[in-house]
């Protein structure tokens, strides 16, 4: 067995993540090549049993792959063909499993020191303290897992993940096993996990809510294979992929805050495109939010001076146009560098003779924060 | 009245019921540890081996152990050889009858702990740095406490409990190979119901108060 300290070193490149894994997979051969970026976070998505589990468990070296090459960053963590690899207590990455998985004979203090304990002093960047307060378990420190509400312990669970000072951060499910209320309880905490650390997170998920408000990058899984990999506006907006033809297919937009208007009770913000309106918010998640438009609340004018009761208006140009289903259009949209999908009749795409290239006003009927 | 107990028997019977125990804890963890995580097709071949204690008359156990450990038998030819010594009707062929007899006794409760245990708790320990050496100690052995306590009790109470095969492999020399068991039928045959009486009826008090502080310890643990 190879120690991580003595493992192979390659040369320095951009930060990123590249694997390749093949196995046998019940009814269908597992094969995924994949290469993502080195931060943020990355959503492995797809239907359950189309292998996004296993592609995490190989991550970790929990399932070994027959064929396997794995590096993240400038360590190589497993390559087969030279006969590397790494048993998963000698990675340096952090998981969280969908269900809670704390030590049920250990306190939660005990539980978070667990990983701690056993992480070189050197490589510890990330203190008890730190995480304790970053994930708000200090009053549950020295209570029994069975004592706790499930939401509480996956929280536990990530800050113990965290306390080994990964150099990935693996989640599987975290948030599929618990109630509403525990998962608008954590999900703050991921969005804070991403915008305060620099930890790769790869996220194995297949709800659209948590995908929508999580994900930068994103890869989708079908059946064993890696149909598709790329930035999250990009891919679901790619004609070639299934999530740009769902019924509630649409895009996420990051959009600063500007300001509110107290007169009509909106809030206003801005991106890169133009600016948006939506009713007045109290709270604001950060500086920095997510805003869903969906395909069908997106409609199309070839002029601005229209007298109309929508607010938000977007100059932008047609870049695709695909007829699906039968009698209506599905139109791919550049306002700047943001993509944007409209769903319109097959026959109000002829009466105003849209084609690629051509500019024109989406008109968002209705927008939600995520 | 004491003093008319012959404490000899006694003696032997706890040495052997204490170094059978440790002898199978040593040799069963690793096994039922084996059987628990395999998916290899002997698995119910060994478990059915395994087990074959619990149904075979006592004497038919000790009968094939004679012939194994006997001088001219596999295993005594062998040790002959190695010590110059004989297994059978010695206190260590007595020790190597008894780990066999209760072998079952150790494997089904251990096994039965690790496979209600999972894999999960030992991949999350992995994914937490720890080694395979480290996850057994600070995550299986916890959790699984109550199986080992199942299995060290039951281990030394039947080893205790047992006449069939010690009266074939032991041969009864005082102080050496006759235990409790026997000698209290040595001492009925002999019409000594005094000393039999006494003897027996601590071997029952002594029973009932391992079960009991077994069932009391384990039913805290599970709470």
């Amino acid at each position: 067995m190879i120690d991580s300290t003595t493992a192979t070193r390659l040369p320095a490149l951009t930060p990123q993540i590249q694997g390749r894994f093949q196995l046998a997979l019940g009814q269908f051969n597992f094969d995924v090549n994949f290469q993502i970026p080195g931060r943020g976070i990355t959503a492995i998505f797809g239907h359950s049993g189309s292998g996004k589990t296993t592609l995490l468990r190989c991550i970790a070296g929990l399932e070994r792959a027959t064929a396997g090459f794995l590096q993240i960053n400038d360590h190589c963590w497993q390559d087969d063909s030279k006969g590397i690899f790494l048993a998963t207590h000698q990675r340096s990455l952090g998981y969280v499993f969908q269900e809670a998985s704390l030590f049920p004979h250990l306190t939660v203090k005990q539980n978070l020191e667990y990983g701690l304990r056993r992480t070189p002093l050197a490589q510890r960047k990330i203190a008890l303290v730190e995480v304790i307060e970053l994930l708000g378990i200090s009053l549950l420190l020295s209570r029994r897992p069975d004592r706790l509400s499930g939401g509480e312990r996956q929280r536990v669970a990530i800050a113990r993940a965290l306390l080994t000072s990964p150099q990935l951060l693996l989640m599987d499910e975290p948030l599929t096993a618990l109630d509403d209320q525990s998962k608008a309880e954590i999900l703050p905490y991921l969005e804070k996990l991403h915008e305060e650390l620099a930890i790769p997170l790869l996220y194995v998920t297949h709800s659209q809510q948590e995908l929508m408000r999580l994900a930068d990058y994103m890869l989708l899984m079908n059946q064993g294979q890696l149909i598709g990999g790329g930035p999250l506006s990009e891919m679901l907006t790619r004609f070639d992929l299934p999530l740009s033809h769902a019924h509630e297919a649409g895009v996420v937009i990051e959009a600063n805050f500007l300001t509110h208007d107290e007169e009509f009770h909106l809030t206003y913000l801005e991106f890169s495109g133009g600016q948006l309106s939506l009713p007045r918010q109290t709270l604001l998640p950060g500086p920095l939010v997510r805003v869903r438009i969906q395909a069908r609340d997106v409609s199309l004018a070839l002029e601005n001076e229209i007298r109309s009761s929508i607010l938000n208006v977007l100059a932008a140009t047609i870049v695709e146009i695909t007829e699906e289903p039968p009698g209506q259009w599905l139109i791919k949209l550049a306002v700047g560098e943001i993509l944007l999908l409209a769903r319109i009749t097959a026959k109000s795409g002829h009466l105003l003779q849209l084609q690629p290239g051509m500019a024109v006003y989406a008109r968002v009927k209705s927008l939600a924060l995520l | 009245m004491l003093e008319t107990i012959n404490w000899l028997p006694v003696w032997v019977t706890l040495k052997l019921a204490t170094v059978t125990t440790l002898i199978l804890l040593l040799i069963g963890t690793p096994i039922a540890w084996w059987l628990a995580q395999t998916k290899c097709w002997c698995k119910t071949l060994i478990e059915a081996a395994v087990s074959l204690p619990l149904v075979l008359p006592p004497t038919v156990l000790g009968f094939y152990l004679l012939i194994l450990l006997g001088p001219q038998g596999p295993l005594g030819s062998v040790w002959d050889w190695l010590t110059g010594h004989h297994l059978a009707f010695t206190f260590t062929g007595l020790v190597i009858g008894s780990v066999i007899f209760s072998f079952p006794f150790v494997v089904q409760p251990l096994q039965n702990a690790f496979s209600a245990l999972g894999s999960r708790p030992l991949e999350v320990a992995a994914t937490l740095r720890a080694s395979p050496i480290d996850r057994f100690l600070t995550v299986v052995l916890p959790l699984t406490r109550p199986g080992f306590l199942t299995a060290t009790t039951l281990a030394f109470a039947h080893t205790v409990g047992e006449f069939g095969v010690v009266l074939m492999i032991g041969g009864s020399i005082p102080g050496k190979t006759q235990v409790l068991s026997v000698y209290i039928y040595e001492q009925v045959e002999m019409l000594e119901f005094q000393q039999a009486h006494l003897l027996a009826g601590g071997m029952l008090t002594f029973s009932f108060l391992i079960l009991l502080i077994l069932y009391t310890v384990n039913k805290r643990w599970y709470q």
